[in-house]
């Protein structure tokens, strides 16, 4: 079943175009994950979605009810995490939370409680006081102590550390598990992989590449740095290897996920003697895609 | 406390004067500028001793007492006599306000912000910092009480005199110093700026209250307030130093204990115990309307009790009204004395358009304050939940609407309560009442062109206040500046009759109505339509 469904949505500024003819879906039970550039239009697609602002053209519906038409009917049963929260300097955080339940109109109390302790967020300090992670906080726990049916996480991991990170992804597995839909924005490629099931990406407005995630395993190449014994031949026979480069006495190379074995297993053969490796960068995925495409930036 | 404590204390002064030249520059121009200009107003509007003794006689009474202070040149009611009485206490709060908002800000809130710590990490003295301060803040009262000294003697006022100038500018001064001082010290209490300015102003308040009672009943509480001791100076009356000297020794024990203070405490720590807040929402602030209130509720205590102070000082001057402006000439030109009518039913209407004026200020403050809820990314809380956006608009719109009603009845309270003590035929409240709440469909129209831009063009908000600026001229001093008639019809306050001299007229009235409610609508619809940005 589709919870989400964007059908050619279009927003214009004046004469700006955030989005272009985006179709995107979030089926149930899924996290679906939504990832670009900041100016992307990764927020101007969850504000048109949360009925903030009015589509230009096309349509976007969630629980087969419109966005914009429909929002307050659809918003009792979803939770939003902004990415940039601001808060009332002079409330508490639990003041927030309290508020934030009962406007939705469904919540936890004994969640509440679990979730502060699983954030370590202390509620009783004023908001004024609290950095961008522990905003960030307030807006989890009040969206997880929810029975929302679909969760829209706007960057919600921007200002957390590493530990809070983990308890948001335990959150966000947890949430799937009872069959929750989630639609998460992130420029943080290795939370997406370790979450979602399915990715869109967007640039400029427009869905650039959307499907499964091992559907987009084939975008994922690793950087390789490899210094040997002896000099590497061979390797430019090789299928998914792109971008050599000899550097004094080491060679850098792009590598696709699926064949790094076997480009491996023949480095190996000369002797290494330092290997580096490193993760695509979002950044590189866009030059791989515009390159496949044939384009220039 | 050593030297080192002190190390670099020059050049943070400098750097602190560098940061904050336009700030003084423009509170020291503004404040020279209102007390020279008062002091020449005063002097042309009353010409001879008649004039300023019908006025001293209106001072005469309690009320006037408690507000601008201790009457103790009236017998003989020179213009510096007057200068000191009606504007040295309230000039004395400017200046304390001043000097609190500046110590507050150089001190815990930029410790609070973190650029003390990285100053502190630099080569430079524990103390050095609020040393600074003290010397800046010094430094600019001293030189304000100066400017206005000499400022106010070059007017060659007769009875304004050198020693009195002096006095008086070393009076605004030494106020200044004082509640810097305090504020210095609080500082160190308070873990935040909040705390540093509410505790500065909130001595403020007090010292106010304490000089009041103390004025008007026993003497002896007036010696325990800072501006108590002020208006002791008796500046162009009798001239008194030693209170100066007094405030000047308070101001040093309190310095001392600042820099005490401050050198056995943490960096970030105070020493008043931050409370934790609440940890649950009342049921009260569960809801868009609750959020609403809560946010602007010292916003609306504060305005309530101003309006109520103004209510109350107009009040309190209609007693002596008959004797005291029938040989003023302008007051002809602000009322057209109309036959069969008293002095004072012909005055009230004009106080009651002026505070139905002030009154719309803060109705108006709460809707744009939904505006700037949207600017800060606020307004996405509410409405990504369960929450409509009638209901938002409506929470605020409730809330502008019980205040335009609230501070008209507040205003009309503290008339009426002002006015019974001091008149022998007290005016009947409900003739109050009606000539303030004929005033609310103008209000309310104002109201409604406010909801209307908030609905429809957002960007546009600030032609709410241009529009009332033009009013408040227009209606007020229309007749002042004799300006044509079709400009006071261009506002919906130059369409309320003004009762009782005028009649009732429900038709414009009842048009006024239909116009608010129909630029209500508007507003309501617009903003269920509208891009939401935040």
């Amino acid at each position: 079943m589709t919870i989400v469904k964007m059908t050619n949505l279009t927003k214009k500024f004046g004469k700006f175009t955030a989005l272009n003819y985006v179709n995107l879906d979030v089926n149930e039970g899924e996290v679906y994950g939504f990832i670009g550039p900041n100016g992307a239009g990764k927020s101007t697609t969850i504000r048109l979605l949360l009925g903030m602002i009015k589509a230009t053209e096309g349509e976007a519906k969630i629980f087969g009810l419109d966005a914009w038409s429909d929002a307050v009917d659809i918003h009792k049963r979803i939770a939003y995490v902004p990415g940039d929260v601001n808060l009332w300097p002079n409330l508490t955080g639990g003041e927030v939370i309290d508020l934030f339940m009962k406007l939705r109109g469904t919540g936890n109390k004994s969640r509440r409680e679990e979730m502060i302790e699983k954030f370590k967020l202390d509620p009783s300090k004023k908001c004024r006081t609290y950095s961008k992670g522990n905003r960030q906080k307030v807006a989890l726990v009040a969206a997880f102590a929810s029975d929302a049916d679909l969760f829209i996480l706007d960057e919600p991991t921007s200002g957390l550390d590493p530990l809070m990170e983990r308890v948001f992804q335990e959150c966000v597995m947890d949430a799937k598990d009872d069959g929750k839909s989630i639609l998460l924005s992130s420029h943080i490629l290795s939370e997406v992989e370790k979450l979602c099931d399915r990715v869109g990406i967007i640039r400029e407005g427009k869905i650039i590449e959307t499907g499964t995630l091992n559907n987009l395993r084939h975008l994922t190449r690793t950087n390789l740095l490899v210094e040997t014994k002896i000099p590497i031949h061979g390797l430019s026979e090789f299928i998914g290897v792109y971008a050599m480069e000899e550097k004094n006495q080491s060679l850098s190379l792009q590598v696709d996920a699926e064949y790094l074995d076997s480009v491996i297993r023949h480095i190996s053969q000369f002797g290494i003697v330092r290997l580096e490796s490193a993760p695509p960068t979002l950044e590189e995925l866009f030059m791989r895609h515009y390159e496949g495409a044939g384009g220039a930036l | 406390m050593s030297k080192k404590q002190f190390k670099h204390t020059w050049m943070l002064g400098r750097f602190q004067l560098r940061q904050a030249r336009l700030r003084i520059l423009i509170w020291i121009v503004a404040l020279v500028l209102i007390t020279c200009s008062t002091a020449s107003a005063f002097s042309n509007l009353y010409k001879n001793l008649e004039e300023r003794q019908a006025i001293a006689q209106t001072m005469l009474n309690p009320a006037m007492t408690a507000m601008v202070g201790p009457s103790n040149g009236l017998d003989n009611y020179t213009n510096g006599a007057m200068m000191a009485h009606q504007m040295l206490l309230f000039t004395a709060i400017t200046v304390a306000i001043m000097s609190v908002l500046f110590v507050a800000k150089h001190t815990r809130t930029e410790e609070e912000d973190g650029q003390i710590e990285m100053v502190r990490s630099l080569p430079v003295g524990r103390l050095s910092n609020l040393s600074a301060t003290v010397l800046v803040v010094i430094g600019t009262n001293m030189l304000l009480s100066i400017l206005i000294g000499f400022g106010l003697y070059i007017l060659g006022i007769e009875s304004m005199d050198l020693e009195g100038s002096l006095l008086y500018g070393a009076a605004l001064g030494v106020t200044g110093i004082f509640f810097a001082a305090a504020t210095a010290v609080f500082a160190q209490l308070s873990e935040n700026s909040r705390g540093t300015i509410g505790l500065g102003f909130g001595v403020l308040v007090l010292s106010y209250l304490i000089r009041a009672i103390g004025d008007v009943g026993n003497e002896t509480f007036s010696w325990f307030s800072p501006l108590g001791i002020v208006v002791k100076t008796e500046a162009y009356v009798h001239n008194y130093w030693s209170p100066i000297f007094l405030l000047v020794g308070l101001a040093l024990l309190l310095i001392i204990l600042a820099f005490y203070l401050n050198s056995i405490r943490d960096l970030n720590s105070g020493f008043l115990p931050s409370k934790p807040g609440r940890i649950h929402a009342s049921p009260f602030l569960q809801s868009p309307i609750g959020l609403a209130l809560r946010i602007q509720r010292t916003g609306i205590i504060a305005w309530g009790i101003g309006i109520f102070i103004l209510g109350a000082s107009y009040g309190s001057v209609l007693g002596d009204l008959e004797s005291f402006y029938k040989d003023i000439e302008i007051m002809d030109a602000l009322i057209k004395p109309v036959e069969g009518f008293s002095l004072i039913e012909q005055f009230i209407p004009v106080l009651m358009m002026v505070m139905a004026m002030f009154c719309t200020i803060p109705s108006l403050m709460a809707i744009f304050k939904l505006k700037g809820e949207e600017k800060k990314n606020h307004t996405e809380h509410l409405l990504s939940r369960a929450v409509s956006r009638t209901k938002v608009i409506g929470s605020y719109f409730v809330i502008s609407m019980v205040i335009s009603l609230g501070m008209l009845l507040l205003a009309v309270i503290g008339l009426w309560s002002a006015s019974t003590r001091v008149m022998d035929n007290a005016i009947p409240i409900s003739t109050i009442l009606e000539t303030a709440f004929v005033y609310l469909p103008a209000m309310w129209t104002m109201i409604g062109l406010a909801v209307l831009l908030v609905g429809l063009f957002p960007q546009f908000t600030g032609f709410t206040w241009v529009f009332f600026v033009y009013s408040f001229v227009v209606v007020y001093l229309g007749g002042l500046l004799q300006l044509p008639d079709w400009m006071s019809k261009l506002t919906p306050f130059g369409y309320i009759p003004r009762i009782p001299v005028e009649e009732m007229n429900v038709m414009t009235v009842s048009m006024l109505i239909i116009v608010a409610v129909a630029l209500m609508i508007v507003g309501f619809v617009f903003y269920n339509r509208r891009d939401i940005i935040g």
